[in-house]
């Protein structure tokens, strides 16, 4: 037994003591990143502005004042008032709110269904497989936009309240955003179950459930933050389009969609750009910002993207 | 019976892959990667397997732990049929069949701490509670070789050797009868490659542990096996107790492999066979006896009959027209 | 014997985000005419950068060689432009890689990847770089060669493909050849062809080989004289056949002795304990202390330099200097 005290000389190096988990060393990673981190602070900002701002406004965002009508930015309305004499500042701030929910629940939703879905058919494979992609490639084929379109304008026919439509705009996007991450999930578990920590799995004798929680979601997890990151900026983008052409969230609920509708008044569009400037820099903004730090994500988490 | 004293016995075990091409995806032939191979380990035994890449040793390993499921013949493990049992019933019976793997590092989950890498597989075997495994990680760590302060750390944090003594670390906390070590020190350099072989040595010692020794350097199987096989294209071509082996190897290829070894003594005058040509694609292996394209000494009936895998005295087994 | 390759003193770092590897630590060599001299060492110990850093392949800005000099003939490596350099590499001295298949590029046929350094560097035509690289493919013992030229690499077996990197390796007439693991990725049977195949090379062209490698068996059959590096420096060097017999250096000593040999069994191996120090943590000691089972005092504090012991071998090693070994005994 000699050469056993021999040979657990073995150490571990020193340089890891403290940054031992892989999310530890990713987040720090992350940080040396100028851009990422500014997208992440111009994000985080937006929020603060958007959730909290609204409460310090001594305006209502809703409330009409007939006599202060399209007057341009002064000093009591930093960015002037809209043709019912409603302070664009609060609406902005207060638009953002519905903007930002809409993006990140749909993102959420259209995450869970899309990771769940994926993760069965990739695990299960079989019948199940075929069922749930084929359904997710027929969606594939549709092109989203009409189809949002189309669910918009019967929202518009069967009267639904504008309260509601919130969040059957939330559903309708999730709806229309969980193929394309499905698919990506499948794949991912596909490539993981032919890995050797996987066979060394099954050599062992874990079961399915111990498999799948314990050894494969934790490996598409970086993965999915970076997709769900992206897909922020991509849900808010589409529920500004489908709000501009009045068939998202309809007006007195403002969204950074319905506000630049303004420009499509041809009078407003050309005298009063404080009605439309606004909302678009903040899509362009918020978006930019979200993909930016989705960007750095990506080139921390997944390793596919290494350097 | 020579069951009851064999743990595993395979016997004529097939595995053809097929080959699809065209639009249809039609099987248009088959790689036959393991084309009837039997091999018996007895308890507390060492069956070498050697053979160069494309030989099947590995496919044979991974279809008797039915990580791969083979095309024909049976593998009984302590006379119980594997490829018999339901997938419930085959998952109870891993634990004392084991495997280790070439590659320590794509081997261990990148996101799973070691302790719980070596620990989870007795939890969800029902063979020890939560309590009980650190206790029982920690003994089983000691015996590999590393020291209970590394429970907590996560495979990249460990070099290559350490890594590949986790992997040991994991199969042998469920107390198995039978390691299936693949290819295990080959990615390892040479001075950790000598602490390995000699932890398997003394693991058997002390546990009394059978093993299927996967391995093509030839100088590593001599110091573990008791017993050696010879795989060449899918085929076993000699098996035979490792002394006998190494002093009267009668298959070419055999002849072959021994003296292709490098030896580490200058100028040392030995007599080389170098063989000809590269190792024909399985998928299309010659006719008659496989080697007869590369074997220095074929005569013709060697490209028209396989040779018949025969004792040649004393257990000693050889497929060739000339041995 | 005049020297075809001298390096001096050569460093070469890398930096990563933990700080800064000196993965080869102030190194010198030289290489005779017609000599063959392996590099031998584990994993990390910088051999292969040893290689890099003489062709002029390290990739900057991670890695960078800091300081030496590599004379190539009366020319010094490390101070020629990029277009010197690209005609003395491929041309007066060639490489192959462990893994030829990522070494040849997947869309060109085998012959045109074979003709392409013909025509530049010895300013063939076409039509006679062709002939010449159906002579070469022959001369590396394939048969077929025009079948073979008109193929793709993935076409290919490894062992083939390593041939055919010889073949252009050799395609013009090489003063040196530097070979990194050239068959660690092949098997035993087709690893003794490329390497009887390296020696009839080098026999009739009077090439040197730079050969590196992990196997102690590979260095044993091919050699002249060999290097071991640790850890980035030259832990010991000398003639093989004084080397293999009489090893002097601990570290040399126990990679011999922990290497199984065909027909001579051991009960139990000789291992060295432990493992490679972190590169980053390399402070001034000899880098093999804890592994080392002659450690003394003066192994944890002080750095023993490379010393000519014999004529023919030279050490670094606390345990040869004169005023330490009294202090061991």
């Amino acid at each position: 037994m000699s050469s056993m005290s021999e040979i657990s000389t073995g150490k571990v190096p020193k340089r890891t003591p403290l940054k031992s988990s892989i999310w530890k060393q990713s987040m720090h990673r992350l940080f040396k990143d100028k851009l990422a981190v500014t997208g992440l602070i111009v994000v985080i900002i937006m929020f603060i502005a958007c959730f909290i701002g609204p409460i310090f406004s001594p305006y209502s965002a809703n409330k009409i004042h007939m006599n202060i009508m399209n007057h341009p930015p002064n000093m009591r309305h930093w960015l002037g008032t809209d043709g019912l004499g409603r302070d664009v500042l609060t609406r902005v701030l207060q638009a953002g709110r519905i903007s930002l929910t809409v993006g990140l629940a749909s993102m959420i939703l259209s995450v869970f269904i899309g990771t769940l879905l994926g993760a069965i058919a990739g695990y299960f494979r079989g019948i199940i497989d075929q069922i749930i992609m084929r359904a997710a490639d027929l969606l594939l084929t549709i092109p989203s936009l009409p189809l949002l379109f189309i669910f918009g304008a019967l929202l518009s026919e069967w009267k639904v309240p504008t309260d509601y439509r919130m969040y059957i705009v939330m559903v309708m996007l999730s709806l229309i955003g969980w193929p394309s991450l499905a698919r990506m999930v499948r794949g991912q578990m596909l490539s993981l179950r032919e890995r050797e920590f996987m066979q060394a799995a099954t050599v062992l004798g874990l079961s399915s459930r111990r498999k799948l929680f314990h050894h494969l979601l934790p490996n598409i997890v970086p993965l999915l933050i970076v997709i769900a990151t992206l897909n922020i900026g991509g849900s808010i983008l589409t529920e500004s389009v489908l709000s501009f052409f009045g068939l998202g969230v309809m007006p007195p609920t403002a969204t950074w969609g319905n506000m630049i509708d303004a420009a499509n008044n041809m009078l407003d569009f050309q005298n009063r750009p404080w009605l439309w400037i606004p909302p678009g820099f903040s899509i362009f903004v918020t978006v930019i910002a979200i993909n930016i730090f989705g960007d750095g994500l990506r080139d921390v988490l997944d390793p596919k993207k290494k350097r | 019976m020579s069951i009851a004293e064999d743990l595993l016995e395979v016997n004529h075990l097939k595995k053809y892959f097929p080959i699809k091409s065209g639009l249809l995806n039609r099987t248009t032939g088959y790689v036959k990667a393991v084309d009837d191979i039997s091999i018996q380990i007895r308890v507390g035994e060492t069956f070498g397997l050697v053979g160069e890449s494309g030989s099947g040793k590995s496919t044979v390993g991974r279809s008797i732990v039915r990580l791969i499921e083979k095309t024909e013949g049976e593998v009984k493990f302590k006379g119980i049929n594997v490829y018999d049992l339901g997938p419930e019933e085959l998952r109870k019976l891993r634990p004392q069949m084991q495997l280790i793997f070439q590659d320590p590092y794509s081997s261990l989950n990148p996101r799973v701490r070691v302790g719980d890498a070596i620990g989870e597989a007795l939890l969800d075997h029902g063979l020890a509670t939560r309590g009980e495994i650190r206790d029982h990680v920690e003994e089983v760590l000691r015996s590999c070789g590393l020291s209970s302060y590394h429970i907590d750390r996560f495979p990249h944090e460990f070099s290559g050797g350490q890594r590949q003594r986790i992997g040991i670390a994991r199969a042998l906390i469920l107390n198995p009868d039978l390691i299936i070590a693949d290819e295990p020190v080959s990615a390892l350099d040479v001075s950790i490659q000598a602490q390995i072989i000699n932890l398997f040595r003394n693991l058997q010692e002390t546990r009394g542990l059978a093993y299927l020794f996967i391995s093509h350097d030839l100088s590593v199987v001599e110091h573990l096996c008791n017993r050696i096989g010879v795989m060449y294209l899918g085929s076993m071509v000699e098996t035979s107790s490792r002394d006998e082996l190494f002093q009267n190897p009668l298959h070419p290829y055999t002849k072959a492999l021994l003296s292709a070894v490098p030896i580490p003594i200058p100028k040392l005058k030995r007599e080389r066979i170098v063989l000809k040509g590269d190792i024909p694609s399985p998928a299309n292996p010659p006719l008659g006896c496989k080697f007869h394209t590369r074997c220095p000494f074929a005569i013709g009936r060697c490209k028209e009959e396989v040779p018949e895998f025969r004792d040649a005295g004393g257990n000693h087994f050889v497929a060739c027209h000339l041995a | 014997m005049k020297n075809l390759l001298e390096i001096e003193h050569l460093s070469t770092h890398f930096t990563t985000e933990e700080g800064t590897v000196r993965a080869v630590d102030n190194i010198s060599l030289r290489i005779r005419s017609g000599e063959t001299v392996c590099i031998v060492g584990e994993s990390g110990c910088g051999k292969s950068i040893t290689a890099l850093s003489v062709m002029g392949l390290i990739e900057e800005p991670s890695g960078k060689v800091v300081e030496g000099s590599i004379h190539f003939g009366d020319k010094d490596l490390l101070k020629l432009g990029k277009n010197e350099l690209r005609a003395i590499r491929g041309n007066e001295i060639a490489m192959i890689f462990q893994e030829p298949m990522s070494s040849l590029n997947p869309v060109i046929t085998i012959g045109e990847q074979i003709i392409e350094p013909l025509m530049v560097h010895m300013n063939m035509g076409k039509r006679e770089a062709q002939k010449q690289a159906i002579r070469l493919i022959e001369q590396v013992g394939i048969s077929r060669a025009e079948q073979i030229a008109r193929s793709y690499p993935h076409e290919l077996s490894g062992g083939m493909l390593q041939r055919i990197m010889i073949a252009i390796a050799i395609s013009c007439n090489p003063k040196l050849l530097i070979a990194d693991e050239p068959t660690t990725a092949l098997d035993v049977t087709i690893q003794a062809q490329i390497l009887d195949m390296l020696r009839k090379f080098k026999q009739e062209s009077g090439m040197s080989i730079l050969l590196i490698t992990h196997d102690l068996g590979v260095v044993a059959e091919m050699a002249d004289y060999v290097i071991v590096m640790y850890s980035g420096k030259i832990v010991e060097e000398g003639e093989v056949v004084e080397l293999f017999s009489n090893p002097k250096h601990p570290y040399t000593r126990g990679l011999l002795k922990s290497k199984p040999i065909i027909n001579q069994r051991q009960d139990e191996l000789y291992s060295i304990p432990g493992q490679v120090p972190n590169p980053l943590e390399l402070e001034s000691s000899c880098y093999f202390h804890d592994r080392c089972d002659n450690c003394m005092a003066i192994c944890r504090t002080d750095e023993p330099a490379l010393k000519e012991i014999t004529i023919h071998q030279k050490v670094a090693c606390w345990l040869y200097e004169e005023g330490a070994l009294h202090v061991h005994s």
